[in-house]
């Protein structure tokens, strides 16, 4: 695939970068975190977003309370792991449509395994489901490198795979989960406004996303999704790093598939579905670009909370919540189509 | 990723040029495939391949195969549309929701009205303002499942009916030719005389392999993908129609089980995702065989998870060795 001609643009590219390594090695924690910042443009624009659309819920809904809040946190809290999964596929310079079957097979595992378990036992399986999660997304990205078939087919193709290894597992939904390991997503610290799914988001993306970020693996996923060659003569191995994001999205899908689990308190081979074209509208509205190499998890996954909190405000509003789902595509075409304006308007001048 | 000029391709030792005669003859290893399937389906319960069975196969692969043509024209630039099953169901909704209230043209004229408008607004968006195809019509695709989700709950069920001619065309048969055939075979000859004999589908090719330097050699590349989408969308409407009219209600929840064989089929038939290469005579042996290996998934006998698993995984395996062969 790699072919070496002298001359070509990517050999000066990868020259420059190669030259630019030894400087970044140097750079101070500070600095890389720094780095990180910039890589998230979205930092900004989204919590503004997420803020209006609080504030218009409060105006719609002026009895919004901290039930209300709640089940905003849980409703919000799979799609967010769904999109976070998917901003981290999207930065490899891949795309992964599993997700969904991914979250459905981690809730059902959960929820068949935890029905008699005691809460320390619970959260042992957990831990088994997470690393079941984490199998199963190298298993993707395996067949990603080495089949050599574009993203979109082989995750297509293993998101029915995986859809029918869910069915496997639990044929109708059921199963259940220990009291308290549900009270992991449906309760509440400190005060009754802090849900514990809430923190829950917050401790295992910070867990998972700042290490990686901040480490030579992180790098590597960027400069692999920004460009390939590049990255591949800077010596990046490509694989490994395609690879990676995708262990890491099984992983997120396995976290959003247990906080399925907590918050139905149920398995259901088909619960995941939805998740895998909501996250990535999440990814999209996010200001992931789809190109690769450019974006965080932090927007994708306050872009799931304004996902959730549509049909939120329709249902608050009296209008039939399906309509989110109207608005949701609507919104992913507009905003699409605006980024497409601008940089059209931007070639222009 | 691109690929390597074809000549360095001809002077091969003697059992790489059996493969890269078939290379270059995909279609019969399409077809030696197909057959491979037949073969296993007539194993597994001797009997099995009849006619009966031929008209069955073909009755059940028109839809598929329908729906896949806009998909090959599509991807033959480079592009995907992931809105052609919430389009098929759709229009195929719309249509039998009105038949009863404005008579069964209109109310197709209705359907096919909602594959015009979806198909402008991913034309635009992808032909004009430069969206990713994936994202335009993942898009579109969930804006037009979430319009009919909150149209269906706004009519009668009862009010619908599936005009008489449409359920002809989707389920009878003369004698033993399927109906739907005579829908398939105009479109699938059209389809193919336009890409391979008009300017139109040579430029759709030309766009696939390089967009820019048609753009830079004077071509109007934005009015080509504009009107691919469109027809892609209403190939697709029509494809919901042969379909409805198979299974006599508008089935709001088919979008998703036709998602991947829809486009699977332009896969498996040899048409790269990259654009540029293939036809849609692959897709039409592509959709052959997937209706054949489903005919035998059933024949296997297998639960509905174990069937999926494995359907999945073959079509995985043909993607794999049609990338190995060509790339």
């Amino acid at each position: 695939m790699q072919t070496t001609i002298s001359g070509h643009p990517a050999t000066r590219a990868s020259g420059i970068s190669n030259d630019v390594q030894p400087a970044n090695a140097g750079l101070g924690l500070v600095d890389r975190i720094k780095g990180v910042f910039a890589h998230q443009r979205a930092l900004i624009g989204m919590p503004a977003l997420l803020v209006a659309f609080l504030a218009a819920t409060v105006a719609i809904h002026p009895t919004f309370d901290s039930f209300d809040s709640q089940s905003v946190a849980m409703a919000a809290l799979p799609l967010a792991f769904a999109a976070a999964a998917q901003a981290v596929v999207v930065i490899s310079g891949g795309l992964d449509l599993s997700i969904g079957s991914v979250m459905a097979v981690a809730n059902v595992l959960a929820a068949s395994t935890m029905r008699d378990a005691s809460f320390a036992q619970s959260l042992l399986l957990a831990v088994a489901v997470l690393a079941a999660g984490a199998m199963v997304g190298a298993v993707n990205g395996l067949m990603v490198i080495v089949s050599r078939v574009p993203d979109v087919i082989v995750t297509l193709t293993s998101g029915f795979i995986w859809g029918g290894v869910a069915l496997l597992i639990l044929e109708k939904p059921g199963g259940g989960a220990p009291e308290e390991f549900l009270h992991l997503g449906t309760g509440t610290v400190m005060t009754e406004w802090l849900s514990n799914s809430l923190i829950l988001l917050v401790l295992a993306l910070a867990a998972i996303w700042i290490p990686l970020s901040i480490s030579k693996t992180g790098l590597r996923i960027y400069a692999t999704g920004s460009d390939e060659t590049a990255a591949f003569r800077s010596g990046v191995n490509v694989k490994f790093a395609r690879l990676s994001a995708y262990i890491v999205s099984g992983l997120f899908s396995a976290i959003g598939g247990l906080g399925l689990t907590m918050t139905t308190g149920i398995g259901s081979p088909r619960a995941g579905v939805l998740y895998t074209l909501s996250g990535l509208a999440a990814v999209v509205i996010g200001g992931v670009s789809l190109t690769g190499g450019r974006g965080g998890i932090v927007g994708p996954v306050i872009a799931a909370f304004v996902l959730t909190l549509i049909p939120a405000d329709l249902i608050f509003l009296n209008i039939d919540p399906n309509f989110g789902q109207v608005i949701q595509g609507t919104l992913i075409v507009l905003v699409v189509m605006a980024g497409g304006l601008m940089a059209s308007m931007r070639k222009a001048k | 990723m691109s690929a390597p000029p074809a000549s360095t391709q001809s002077p091969r030792f003697e059992p790489r040029s059996i493969l890269t005669w078939f290379q270059r003859n995909n279609v019969v290893a399409l077809v030696l495939l197909l057959l491979l399937f037949v073969a296993a389906v007539e194993l597994l319960k001797p009997g099995t391949v009849n006619p009966v069975w031929l008209s069955n196969t073909l009755l059940f692969a028109a839809p598929l195969g329908i729906l896949a043509a806009g998909q090959t024209m599509v991807m033959l630039t480079g592009g995907i549309d992931l809105s052609v099953v919430s389009v098929a169901m759709g229009s195929a909704f719309l249509m039998t929701t009105t038949a009863l209230k404005f008579g069964n043209l209109t109310a197709v004229a209705i359907g096919l009205g909602l594959g015009l408008v979806v198909g402008l607004i991913n034309g635009v968006g992808v032909a004009l303002l430069g969206v990713q195809p994936l994202v335009m019509t993942l898009g579109t695709g969930l804006m037009t499942q979430g319009i009919i989700i909150v149209y269906s709950q706004r009519i009668l069920a009862s009010r619908s009916i599936v005009p008489d001619f449409i359920h002809a065309i989707g389920s009878d048969r003369l004698g033993i030719i399927p109906f739907d055939l005579f829908l398939w075979l105009p479109i699938a000859a059209l389809v193919m005389v336009v890409l391979k004999q008009t300017g139109f589908g040579r430029l759709l090719y030309a766009i696939g392999d390089n967009s820019e330097g048609c753009r830079l050699a004077g071509v109007r590349v934005w009015r080509l993908l504009l009107i691919d989408y469109v027809v892609c969308a209403l190939l697709a409407s029509i494809a919901g129609f042969v379909l409805v009219g198979h299974t006599n209600s508008a089935d709001l929840s088919l979008a998703s089980t036709y998602l991947l064989p829809s486009i699977a089929a332009v896969i498996i038939g040899g048409t790269s995702i990259f654009g540029g290469r293939g036809g849609y005579s692959g897709t039409i042996i592509g959709a052959l065989i997937l209706t054949v290996l489903d005919g035998l998934l059933t024949l296997l006998d297998s639960p509905e998870p174990i069937k999926q698993i494995l359907y999945g995984a073959i079509i995985f395996t043909l993607a794999t060795a049609y990338s190995r062969l060509t790339a």
